[in-house]
């Protein structure tokens, strides 16, 4: 697994395989010599040609989307009550819309059908009032009240879609809402623990502090949609082929930037400063070529739900929990078994005696940034799944696998992934009790808690940090 | 092209309202993490708290907009104590994680539609500035022609108030750490374990410079508010206090003027260069016309990432910083 997402052993991309071989040879005779002042200008060329390598991979990568414009926005739909297969329209129901300064509402006409136009383009939120629905006739997804939407390119007339049917809110008691959101819990914090181990694994052997890190995510789920849908290539294909591209583009980032910054001997507060230009360069260079639309894979639109008991889940969602859980395991016991996994132990516990121990620190920290860069890829292209692929998708999950890993104590393996899965059940179960978009504001304040209680985190040792 | 146009948006933009508003900002991070060190990255919800707090005392509880300011100043220092009291003990990069979702839940909190009735939700609030109009002694038929951009009464006395109040700012900051207080401060940046051995008590000074640092961002969100006559949500992201940061070190970490030189190089930059790609697509500039408006406003957000980076790296003490003093990207 290890050394399967090494990039000399990965299928051979003949573009990506280029420029990485043009950066290779920019950085890899960068001397170990330790620059105490700013006056080392053939190291800093090197880096300016590795960012602009990095540059010209990024453009190379994603210069296939594009996004269209046009006017007369607006968000549209058809109100249908769906009881047994059959379709009645729900007339006289308001429909009301928020978001750039703009304020709107409608009633649904006889048909069912609804439109209100649009000042501009931007991101809106449509909420319906469900007390104006007919008697009998409820959301059937109850989280859909309010759907968050990006009108513009390349589509300028959303078409929203409120489930309607027939009111089941009475039947379900609060124990199965819990066993439901709990499945949701568990998924989404295995897809945060994806993130939240690549993270911590490179924090541990670098002491890296990586806010770029969301970007790999983001990275992931583009490059999957990318191939899927904009290239037609199989979703399986293409997802496989995403993560070895996140593997890539982490080696890329290790190699071109990190790794002549950690030779220079820059500061970790720096580096972590350098991530936030990264992060934000990374982000807008995706909003550049991809807009900020919502993207869908081309496969598996509107998949029904398998029913468990009280608990609905779809096919997708359990192969992602199933390829989630099988990633991290094989991560985990690659890091406790294999040669690589102890050095990488070794190399987080203490750089310099595991240098002089005879262990390659800077080969450790290559295959630690492949593999936590195909870690954060694979959760990127599982979330398109559920949340569906933006330009910021990574960024929106950065906060959460920042708290899942100080949670379970920064730079330890199994507190990543435990805190992640605190994370993502106490993100879902704290809905019962506080309205869903407050649900990062729990979590966030539980993160806030824990510091205080203990600081090195729940899984963490018991040592003095700072 | 207009070079006439884009020269006078760059002027204006050098010297407008949000020149202030992060230059005030970056003020604040200056005493914070240039003087001290600490890694405040929730800024924008001390801008946030000030903002929100003239905005909710005017609007909703009817009272004046100086009542509002000393309401906005406190809500920094209680926010500055329930941040810093968990982690200013810890090592650096806690204060950071900490403060980021501090601001992301002040971000959320305002903009929910469960606290809508108080906040305004994503709408924000609004007309909650005509007591600090009122004041305003210029002319009603004052106007200032800037090439074709024209600045009314309200906005240049926002600027005369806006500046007046960052060159306070200045002096303030530059009285404290030339005392020995500052010294003490600058000693904790390059070694807390030096300064603790010296019988100093780090974590009461690392309190008080998150504090002050802190009510700098208040007043950052004071003059957001009453220039924009508008607070909205979105604006209090976690980009806003990465740019804040931007311009601390474009300018000069640890450098009274720093923030100051770095926000009016900042905005000349940023928007000359949106106004210099719309424009170019405009006239069909070969090249840069394939992009699309909205993409060529992304263009400068990547311009600014790409600005952090390079000069983390090449250039980590900014224009006016001294690398005797400090070297951001040592240790």
């Amino acid at each position: 697994m290890v050394t399967g997402l090494t990039p000399n052993r990965g299928p051979n991309v003949t573009m990506l395989a280029a420029l990485a071989d043009v950066s290779c040879s920019l950085s890899a005779t960068v001397e170990g010599r330790r620059q105490l002042t700013g006056g080392a200008p053939r190291v800093q060329r090197r880096i300016m040609a590795a960012i602009g390598a990095i540059f010209v991979a990024l453009v190379a990568l994603f210069a296939m989307a594009q996004p269209a414009s046009a006017d007369g926005e607006q968000v549209s739909g058809r109100l249908e009550n769906r009881v047994d297969g059959k379709k009645t329209p729900i007339s006289g129901v308001t429909i009301t819309v928020t978001g750039e300064g703009f304020d709107g509402s409608t009633t649904s006409g006889t048909d069912g059908k609804w439109a209100i136009p649009l000042p501009a383009r931007g991101s809106y939120e449509v909420s319906i009032d469900v007390s104006t629905l007919p008697e009998g006739v409820a959301l059937t997804d109850a989280e859909k009240v309010t759907v968050k939407t990006v009108v513009g390119p390349p589509t300028i007339n959303r078409t929203i879609i409120f489930p309607l049917g027939v009111s089941t809110s009475k039947t379900t008691t609060i124990w199965e809402q819990a066993a439901q959101l709990t499945v949701s819990g568990l998924e989404f914090g295995l897809l945060i623990a994806l993130g939240a181990l690549g993270l911590s694994l490179i924090y541990g052997t670098t002491g890296l502090t990586n806010f770029a890190h969301g970007e790999i995510i983001s990275f992931g789920g583009l490059a999957a949609w990318t191939l899927n849908a904009g290239m037609g290539i199989p979703f399986v294909a293409s997802a496989i082929l995403a993560v070895i591209l996140s593997g890539l583009f982490g080696w890329l980032n290790n190699a071109a930037l990190w790794k002549p910054l950690r030779k220079r001997g820059t500061g970790l507060i720096a580096m972590m400063i350098v991530s936030i230009g990264l992060a934000i360069f990374l982000r807008n260079f995706y909003l550049f070529f991809y807009g900020g639309d919502k993207r869908a894979y081309a496969e598996f639109a509107g998949m029904a739900g398998l029913e468990f008991g009280p608990v609905s889940v779809t096919p997708t969602d359990i192969v992602a929990m199933l390829v989630a859980i099988i990633a991290l395991g094989l991560v985990v016991v690659g890091v406790q078994k294999t040669r690589m996994g102890k050095a990488t132990r070794a190399v987080s516990d203490n750089p310099g005696l595991a240098s002089s121990a005879g262990i390659n620190v800077e080969r450790v920290i290559t295959v630690v940034w492949v593999v936590g860069a195909a870690l954060a890829g694979l959760s990127g292209v599982l979330l398109g799944f559920s949340q569906q692929v933006s330009f910021q998708m990574g960024f929106q999950l950065l906060l959460l696998v920042f708290a899942a890993v100080t949670l379970g104590g920064l730079g330890t393996i199994w507190g990543a992934i435990v805190g992640s899965l605190v994370v993502g059940l106490f993100l879902q179960l704290t809905t019962l009790i506080i309205p869903t978009e407050l649900k990062s504001v729990g979590a966030l304040l539980v993160l806030i808690v824990i510091l205080l209680v203990r600081p090195y985190g729940l899984l963490g040792r018991r040592e003095r940090v700072g | 092209m207009d070079w006439g146009y884009i020269i006078s948006v760059m002027i204006v933009s050098a010297f407008g309202v949000e020149a202030i508003v992060f230059g005030l900002a970056a003020i604040g991070i200056n005493m914070q993490f240039g003087y001290t060190g600490l890694l405040n990255f929730g800024q924008a919800a001390f801008m946030a708290v000030g903002g929100y707090a003239i905005a909710v005392t005017v609007v909703h509880l009817g009272l004046n907009f100086w009542l509002g300011i000393v309401i906005g100043l406190l809500g920094a220092v209680v926010l500055a104590l329930i941040l810093g009291i968990p982690t200013l003990r810890l090592r650096a990069d806690y204060l950071a994680i900490v403060t980021i979702a501090a601001a992301e839940i002040v971000r959320l909190l305002v903009r929910s539609v469960t606290f809508k009735s108080y906040f305004g939700g994503s709408d924000g609030l609004q007309s909650f500035s005509g007591g600090f109009f009122a004041l305003n002694p210029l002319a009603d038929d004052l106007a200032l022609r800037i090439g074709p951009v024209v600045l009314s009464n309200r906005q240049i006395f926002v600027l005369i108030v806006g500046w007046a109040l960052v060159f306070l700012s200045c002096l303030l900051v530059w009285l404290m750490v030339r005392s020995p207080w500052g010294r003490v401060l600058k000693g904790i940046r390059e070694d807390e374990d030096a300064v603790r051995s010296l019988g100093k008590n780090v974590y009461l000074y690392k309190m008080q410079a998150l504090v002050l640092g802190g009510m700098f961002g208040a007043i950052a969100g004071f003059i957001y508010a009453v220039g924009n006559e508008a607070v909205s949500p979105d604006f209090f992201g976690n980009d806003t206090t990465f740019f804040a940061y931007a311009i601390l070190i474009l300018g000069g970490a640890a450098r009274v003027f720093g923030p100051v030189l770095g926000t009016v190089i900042f905005w000349a930059v940023i928007q000359g260069t949106d106004v210099f790609l719309r424009s170019a697509i405009q006239q069909g500039v070969p090249v840069l016309s394939l992009m699309t408006g909205t993409q060529a406003a992304v263009v400068r957000f990547m311009l600014v990432g790409l600005g952090i980076m390079l000069l983390m790296i090449f250039r980590p003490q900014g224009i006016l910083g001294d690398r005797k003093e400090l070297a951001l990207d040592a240790r």
